[in-house]
């Protein structure tokens, strides 16, 4: 299989029209400063838009505000019919930044991707060695242990050999983590003996280049006049105003010192959608806020109690109130906006009565008691838990049932939870790429117990639908797999899936081309502020 | 008055090592470990925890890592932060300039408007000018920093539109941080290019109006009453009573004979207050994105950097100490009487 990049028309154009389409400035109102510019080490979103998306490309990436994946620093690929063998073909004449500590003396090639990846995976690389870090995504997504080798074969073909078959393996390195750096860089720095340097002085090869970082404070980009898609640079100059509270960050953009913000708070959104010079665009997010039944305690270990439990929750109620109508009811455990979502499943009617019978045939007809726990911070699947939680206490009341409310702090909670402490506990994820094993391998099977599979649910069955669609190379036969696993997600109800937020992107009138990511990073390539 | 001197420094050894013990114990009471709070919602791989933590140094008993910190700081060394691997004091030195700024600001604001109330409210006893200065003080010593601040914000901010809403100048003036400190960094700027700046030297001040209000409305309270109660007692004295009789204009007996006895005390309030700008930084700066050490504390202790918070709250404790051991100098030169008693 080959893919061309319907980008590689960009190529076709002649260098005189790599000049500045850039025009005048724009201010985004971010919510945190970078953890570092060395995205491989770390899993901030804040680090993933202030490095990742403005200063980098990746071999293939997301297609801006979607979840599918596109061509990028790898013009085409092709896939051996095995699915243990992928072949990447660079694109040419792409430059990496020039900044006041480096000039590049050679265009991007293999090696730049090669000295990406290995130093990952490969704790022998001489700069691993001399700079030892962590990369949590590397293992995370599996990658570390299962990628052979990564080898140039040209000095624009890189081929990956695989250990085992990876049908995810394209949406994986799309992610900002995976960011190719420059080797050469990367060599002087090792050179001089400060590798460390390669996490504050990043070059890169993406749309803007790092003009100067003044922590907690500000990131100044200037355009990139020499980015290899010229038509995707058109600010002169784009400034991160880092502003940690969301009510300060609705007020800096009402009175026009940003012109974008991220993450708005539900109850400043009628505000911001009132203001005449501002206009909001919404999307459902790409997340999952749910609700975790231990299935390994005597009362929640029953299906019926879940089931019971289930159906006394009045979702919509949560949804107007926690999520302030920021929210899609949620039936299945990822959002419908993921290939295999399965339509068909529905969550059963809010039914007090039935579900007093189920906990009668459960051998409860009195009801019990029951910890549920409750988040201690807001996420942007569930910006208020301990609303959330009183809420179902509430309803829960109504079949007899006595909720006590548990909270931690946020690490000593989820630690406790991995460990199993939990009758019930609120909880929830954002999806990292575009595959259904990123909810359901992560979230779901029997080898994530004790890690983010909460409920400790461990079945025959869906791990085998879903293990089997994970190694198989057939996009026909993972959708059905996936599909029927979610079927048997929805009988065994190991959660109560409460709902999908919604993504909310106030900005000035004036700004074009800013879109919501589903993966929640804010890429300023081809925006434009009038 | 040298022994004096060296009697406050002796004190200072201890407690220095005291708040070491203390900080080192506190984060690591603190559940969860660096690693951990990284991967969040994310399983944590046990065999990538251990030689996370190792890499860290983190694998180590406690004494041995607290003794392994002393080690470093009779060295010099603070310790290097486990998110950014930057030096702390190179971050420290980065971010205190604009805390600095701000205290200072905060603190002269405090003082001026502080004792101007306290000794109008003194010499208008029982008015009702005094009552509602007193009113005032105490409203201003109870209200939350966080709701204070994000109401000027509206008000003068987004309302009326009389001043920025954050952060330290416009980001359209491309201001170099030669100093850290703002004020002369945007004069600097402005003079070095008058087309391109004009105006920022303003517009710095401008951005500092709010955060200068909402960090100094405690220390003014504190002063304002401190100030009252001090020149009334001041006030009730045999040689201010001379000095009326002797026929002295009231200006000239409230400022030059009751004023300079009664600051002595509020001296030592001044001091106390450090603690407590260091304290309400933490909040100014979160509201007003104010790129100072309270705000980069709080970020280091919600993710667990050990090295930044025992480090930052020591060099942020040392400041408070020795700004509080210059004033009980001061104190002592203003007044034998402390510095004589043993």
């Amino acid at each position: 299989m080959k893919n061309l990049s319907k980008l590689a028309l960009a190529l076709s154009l002649s260098a005189a029209a790599l000049v500045s389409h850039a025009a005048g400035t724009m201010v985004y109102c971010s919510e945190a400063s970078p953890e570092g510019f060395d995205t491989a080490q770390y899993t901030g979103g804040q680090t993933f838009d202030a490095a990742g998306m403005a200063l980098f490309n990746r071999l293939v990436e997301f297609e801006r505000g979607t979840t599918k994946v596109v061509p990028a620093l790898a013009e085409s690929y092709d896939t051996a019919p095995d699915g243990l063998t992928y072949t990447f073909h660079l694109r040419k004449g792409v430059k990496f930044h020039t900044t006041e500590f480096f000039t590049p003396s050679r265009n991007f090639n293999a090696d730049d991707v090669v000295f990406t990846f290995m130093r990952m995976f490969d704790k022998t690389n001489p700069f691993a060695k001399a700079y030892p870090a962590q990369y949590p995504y590397a293992g995370d997504t599996g990658l570390d242990s299962n990628v052979a080798s990564v080898r140039k074969t040209d000095e624009n073909t890189v081929v990956f050999l695989l250990k085992k078959p990876d049908p995810d393996l394209l949406a994986k390195i799309a992610m900002p983590v995976f960011s190719i750096l420059s080797a050469e860089h990367a060599d002087k720095l090792l050179a001089a003996g400060t590798p460390a340097l390669i996490n504050q002085q990043p070059v890169g090869t993406g749309p803007y280049i790092l003009k100067r970082y003044q922590k907690d404070s500000q990131i100044r980009y200037a355009g990139n006049k020499q980015y290899w898609n010229p038509k995707d640079v058109k600010l002169d100059n784009l400034i991160f105003a880092i502003t940690t509270d969301g009510a300060v960050r609705a007020q800096k953009i009402k009175a026009g010192e940003c012109q974008a913000m991220s993450y708005p708070k539900p109850q400043d959104l009628a505000s911001l959608k009132a203001d005449p010079k501002l206009k909001v665009i919404s999307a459902p997010g790409f997340n999952i806020g749910y609700l975790s039944y231990n299935t390994e305690k005597p009362t929640t270990g029953k299906l019926e109690v879940r089931q019971a439990l289930d159906m006394a929750i009045n979702r919509k109620a949560i949804i107007d109130a926690v999520y302030q109508g920021q929210g899609q009811e949620a039936s299945n455990p990822f959002p419908s906006s993921l290939w295999s979502y399965n339509p068909a499943l529905k969550n059963p009617p809010m039914d007090i009565e039935k579900a007093k019978a189920l906990l009668k045939k459960a051998g409860y007809p009195d009801g019990f008691e029951i910890t549920l726990w409750s988040m201690p911070v807001q996420r942007p699947y569930n910006p208020n838990a301990k609303l959330m939680a009183e809420m179902i206490q509430a309803d829960w009341a109504k079949i007899g049932v006595k909720a006590k409310i548990v909270s931690y702090e946020w690490g000593e909670y989820l630690k406790r939870m991995k460990a199993g402490e939990h009758d019930a506990g609120l909880v929830g994820w954002s999806g990292d790429y575009a595959s259904p094993d990123n909810f359901l391998g992560v979230l779901l099977t029997c080898e994530a117990v004790g890690g983010s599979n909460y409920s400790r649910y461990c079945s025959k069955e869906f791990d085998g639908l879903v293990l089997k669609a994970r190694n198989s190379l057939d996009p026909k036969e993972r959708t059905t797999l996936y599909m029927k696993a979610q079927e048997v997600f929805k009988r065994d109800m190991p959660w109560s899936t409460i709902a999908h937020s919604t993504v909310s992107l106030p900005m000035a009138k004036g700004v074009d081309g800013l879109k919501i990511s589903p993966f929640a990073v804010f890429d300023f390539a081809g925006v434009s502020n009038k | 008055m040298f022994f004096y001197i060296l009697k406050r420094l002796a004190v200072l050894v201890p407690t220095f090592f005291g708040i070491t013990l203390l900080t080192f114990s506190l984060i690591r009471m603190i559940p969860g470990d660096p690693i951990e709070v990284m991967m969040g919602e994310r399983s944590v791989d046990p065999v990538m925890h251990a030689a996370a933590l190792k890499q860290l140094g983190l694998d180590q008993p406690l004494p041995v890592q607290y003794f392994h910190y002393l080690g470093q700081l009779l060295h010099g060394d603070l310790g290097a932060s486990l998110k950014t691997q930057n030096p702390v004091w190179t971050e420290f030195k980065i971010l205190f300039p604009a805390t600095l700024e701000l205290a200072v600001m905060a603190l002269l604001f405090a003082l001026v408007v502080g004792v101007v109330a306290g000794v109008t409210a003194a010499v208008k006893r029982g008015s009702f000018l005094d009552h509602g200065v007193m009113t005032l003080a105490l409203t201003g010593y109870s209200m939350p920093i966080f709701w204070w601040g994000l109401m000027l914000i509206m008000l003068f901010s987004s309302g009326l539109g009389w001043t920025p809403v954050s952060g330290r100048i416009d980001l359209m003036f491309d201001i170099p941080p030669d100093t850290g400190f703002m004020l002369i960094d945007a004069w600097r700027a402005q003079r070095a290019d008058p087309s391109l700046n004009a105006g920022a030297l303003w517009d710095a001040a401008k951005h500092l109006i709010l955060p200068t209000i909402v960090l100094g409305t405690i220390p003014l309270a504190v002063i304002a009453r401190m100030t009252r109660s001090s020149m009334l007692e001041v006030l009730r004295e045999d040689y201010v009573r001379t000095a009326r009789a002797k026929g002295l204009s009231p200006t000239r007996v409230v400022f030059i004979h009751t004023l300079r006895n009664a600051l002595i005390p509020v001296l030592t309030v001044i001091g106390l207050q450090v603690g407590t700008l260091m304290g309400g930084a933490v909040l100014t700066e979160t509201i007003f994105s104010w790129p100072g050490i309270g705000k980069w504390l709080i970020d280091a202790i919600g993710r667990r950097d050990y090295p930044v918070v025992q480090s930052g709250i020591l060099l942020v404790a040392t400041l408070v100490i020795v700004t509080n051991f210059v004033v009980d100098i001061l104190y002592g030169v203003a007044n034998p009487r402390i510095r004589h008693n043993k």
